[in-house]
């Protein structure tokens, strides 16, 4: 059955006003092709996301930024599907900001939460099916035959009377009808492109060099510019002196702006040589004294008594004490930095009448509207050209728009175009890191071992207070994204509360590849696994039980266990733990097999990972996006920790903060459930369940229980020296 | 003005000779396929050859390659059978490293033409991969070194 679709007439009201912003913005073209300002062979554009050349190139206008995951494919398969274009005529450019190009949901121009997908399905599967029906009427009008007669093919409009016209060649013609209020979508049992392995669009200039990122944005006599930014977060300039960093040849200037001391030069190494030559005296400002090992305790403290109520079933308090058995754990996770590929770095074009800012973000219209605010001038006046992004894992949504602020503010300064570069370190110590979190969870047993009772205490950071999103995401003094995965346990346990302290602090915190969840499943998923053990049952039979309500939850469970056979004897020394968690609508289940030495070493040799994230695009993409969140989720789970002493972040760089390599990176397995439930996220779901399916791993390998991330090597090795 | 031969062409190029050979390439040669990832010769983003040895440009001073042969990702070729494992295998997803992991394993694959598991863990552990495509880089090279190996 097709399905009829109620086009809004607003959805394309706005196509003129766009492609003539388009056009004029047209000087950025992702892939490096060409540059021309206007795109004469442009001829039809039905809506904001469709451009049908006359030499029959088809360009799509992506709204979404590629940040690795795969929107540059993605999104266009929706699109091709309905439009029956030549695939290897597609041509990518980033969208401008526009409202037109909003988040369905959100309302505002972003990439994140794991939606792109989710919620360009609909929007874009319309714009293309327009565009082809369009094709075709005009086709048909040509013939002077009935458009039922004729059928819209690999770029060509094709009659049953053999009759045959390129949409390029039909282009001008079609430019002139109007945009029809219905269209016809497909029947996704008729898919040929949906749901089929398809390579990306963008990988040919990923491994040739021409791929531009932020980073690589050049303009006749652009000036590079590095910033001091206080060593304490919320400290401030006292005072500084520039004379021996000016001396340096290529240094231009060195000026003070809101975030520090910037120095612009002539390039990247008289920047750096510049700012190492600065003298600044710096006000710590009121953190000047913090340190890991206080907060730890402040938290652990605040995590003894309950907090505001997130979720509350039963009588837990009361069915804790009663129970049979009584099981209290306390967990511990690490601020965390995003640590993207690519160093934060925003190039910005100022005129007295416009700015172009060139950087990869996932956040377009905040940032544009924030460069507006710091220019002074109207945000219409500003054109953001997105870029490429070395990685964003969220660190390039920020609500504060912290890198584009301060390259504005520069631009400013200098006069002239500058790129703001920050170096490894700046990008380490810059802040904006997933929050530092403790968790406390007492459950209580029955005498047969089923699970009554359950107590669960957080404590840490709201990444939402104090943003504009603040009134939307935070109800009742609760942040949702600060407790979600853990209110909405799924496991059927009578008597249920979680909990939330939230603390302040000035270290600057910012969602971080699946957000709470990326804290919650860590503490859920370890303790519901002790619970197991201490009701002796087996950890995926005890889970299983316990979702009877939940069945896609126990759908990737027992896919996962069954494809990693589980319960089946391993190599000596080797042993397997499992977890199993929804995030972001999708629902995944992972099995890890690792093992321990003498020393404490874990390695993690092999992981198999079961997802259910409903109809799926494209299921290489799936993969790939399980096997990033995988090895995303592991460098955290082993080695990564961002502390603080004297109120500064002790790590600078990939020595201080470790990340997983190619020697420590697992064999992984990938097992996509089939499915027609409505689709879910992939960018973000991989990660929260890698970390308690290798600490469980590491119980039942030598039963030393770790509750802290990362996982310490030390407590590892005492604790096996113990038993 | 130090002599500087890259990707077979012959530039001069008037900086300082303790200048990163990587900023020489990406600010003065306008070749930016190279990447500035740690600054440090930590994380291989960087990754050049120098007379056929994988280096990385970011803590290579310019003047210490004068006159050596150099060859950047730019230089080597489409059809190269790792730049085509890479695409076969789908390795690429933020792509910020990618150039940097072809050199490595272009270099490795000189040294190895058949190399084991433990040979790519030793040649590319220098190169860090934050969208976690070291599985695929793995079976990339084992593709581009002619064998059917998965996994």
């Amino acid at each position: 059955m097709s399905e009829i679709i109620k086009l809004s007439r607003r959805d394309f009201l706005k196509t003129g006003a766009v492609l003539g912003g388009g056009l004029v913005l047209g000087c950025y073209l992702p892939f490096g092709n060409s540059a021309g300002a206007a795109d004469p062979a442009t001829t039809f554009a039905p809506n904001a996301f469709i451009r049908v050349g006359s030499d029959d190139t088809v360009t799509l206008i992506i709204n979404k930024s590629e940040m690795g995951q795969g929107v540059y494919t993605s999104l266009p398969m929706l699109i091709a599907e309905e439009l029956a274009c030549d695939w290897k005529m597609i041509r990518i450019e980033a969208a401008p900001v526009d409202p037109v190009y909003n988040h369905t949901v959100f309302g505002l121009q972003v990439t994140g939460g794991s939606t792109s997908v989710r919620t360009e399905w609909e929007r874009l599967s319309k714009a293309g099916a327009t565009a082809r029906e369009m094709l075709v009427a005009a086709a048909a009008k040509q013939w002077k035959v009935d458009p039922a007669t004729c059928r819209a093919e690999n770029g060509f409009v094709l009659h049953s009377g053999g009759k045959k016209l390129s949409y390029g060649q039909l282009a001008d013609r079609t430019a002139k009808l109007p945009v029809p209020k219905e269209v016809r979508l497909k029947d996704p049992a008729r898919y040929t492109i949906v749901g089929k392995p398809r390579h990306r669009l963008d990988s040919p200039a990923k491994i040739d060099g021409t791929a531009v990122f932020g980073i690589d944005a050049q303009l006749p006599g652009l000036l590079t510019a590095m910033v001091a930014r206080p060593p304490v977060f919320g400290g401030k300039v006292a005072s500084f002196t520039a004379d021996k960093a000016k001396k340096v040849p290529g240094v231009v200037d060195v000026v003070q702006v809101p975030s520090g001391v910037a120095v612009i030069a002539t390039g990247f190494w008289p920047a750096k040589k510049g700012r190492e030559l600065l003298e600044i005296v710096w006000d710590d400002g009121p953190e000047g004294g913090l340190a890991t090992p206080a907060l730890r305790e402040r938290y652990a403290s605040l995590a003894q008594s309950p907090g505001l109520v997130a979720r509350k079933e039963g009588e837990p308090a009361q069915a804790v004490r009663q129970a049979a058995k009584q099981l209290t754990a306390e967990f511990e996770t690490p601020f965390l930095a995003h640590a993207p590929m690519e160093p934060l770095n925003c190039c910005v074009d100022l005129k007295s009448d416009r700015c172009n800012i060139w950087t990869g973000t996932q956040f377009q219209t905040v940032d544009r509207n924030s460069a507006a605010e710091v220019a002074g001038l109207k945000p219409e006046q500003v054109h953001l050209h997105t870029t490429f992004l070395g990685g964003g894992f969220g660190r390039r949504a920020n609500p504060a728009s912290d890198f584009v602020r301060e390259a504005v503010h520069v631009a400013k300064a200098a006069g002239k175009p500058v790129k703001v570069i920050w170096t490894r370190d700046d990008d380490m110590k810059g802040g904006y890191y997933r929050p530092f979190w403790y968790d406390r969870i007492s459950a209580g047993l029955d005498d047969t071992g089923n699970l009554t009772a359950w107590q669960h205490t957080i404590v840490g950071q709201s990444i939402i207070a104090g943003t504009p999103f603040e009134a939307a995401m935070v109800k009742n003094g609760i942040d949702e994204s600060s407790v979600e995965g853990a209110a909405e346990i799924p496991y059927a346990i009578p008597n249920l509360q979680v909990d939330l302290h939230t603390t302040k602090l000035l270290v600057p915190v910012l969602w971080w590849r699946s957000v709470g969840h990326s804290h919650t499943a860590f503490v859920v998923e370890s303790f519901i696994d002790e619970a197991a053990h201490a009701a002796g049952k087996d950890p995926f039979a005890f889970r299983r039980a316990l979702l009877a309500k939940h069945p896609r939850n126990r759908g990737v469970l027992e896919l996962a266990a069954a494809k990693a056979d589980w319960g089946k004897p391993l190599p000596a020394g080797h042993s397997r733990g499992i977890a199993v968690h929804e995030s972001f609508g999708s629902f995944i289940a992972q099995v890890a097999e690792v093992s321990v030495d003498k020393k404490g070493t874990i390695k993690v040799h092999r992981v198999v990972c079961a997802i259910d994230c409903g109809r799926i695009v494209n299921p290489d993409t799936i993969r790939a996006q399980m096997e990033s969140g995988i090895v995303f989720g592991l460098s955290a789970a082993l080695h990564g920790a961002i502390t603080f002493k004297n109120g500064r972040v002790e790590q600078d760089n990939f020595d201080g903060y470790p990340v997983v390599r190619m020697n420590e990176s697992p064999t992984i397995e990938v097992h996509i459930m089939p499915s027609t439930e409505p689709p879910g996220g992939v960018g973000e779901p991989g990660v929260p369940p890698i970390a308690p399916a290798v600490a469980n791993g590491v119980f039942a390998a030598t039963g030393v229980r770790l509750r802290t991330l990362p996982f310490n090597t030390k407590t590892l090795q005492d604790g096996m020296g113990k038993g | 003005m130090i002599p500087l031969n890259v990707n077979g062409k012959t530039y001069q190029v008037d900086v300082e000779p303790e200048v990163p050979l990587l900023w020489v390439i990406r600010e003065q040669l306008k070749l930016t396929g190279t990447k500035f990832g740690c600054g440090e010769g930590l994380c291989g983003a960087c990754t050049v050859h120098v007379d056929g040895e994988p280096i990385r440009s970011c803590i290579t001073p310019v003047g210490d390659v004068r006159g050596k042969k150099i060859v950047t990702i730019e230089g080597i070729p489409v059809r190269h059978p790792v730049k085509q494992a890479w695409l076969a295998e789908e390795v690429s997803q933020c792509g910020y490293c990618q150039p940097g992991q072809v050199m490595s394993a272009v270099a490795l694959l000189k040294k190895h033409p058949k190399p084991t598991d433990g040979d790519i863990d030793s040649a590319m552990s220098g190169n860090i991969c934050r969208c976690g495509t070291y599985p695929r880089i793995r079976i990339a090279i084992h593709r581009a070194a002619g064998a059917k190996k998965k996994g």
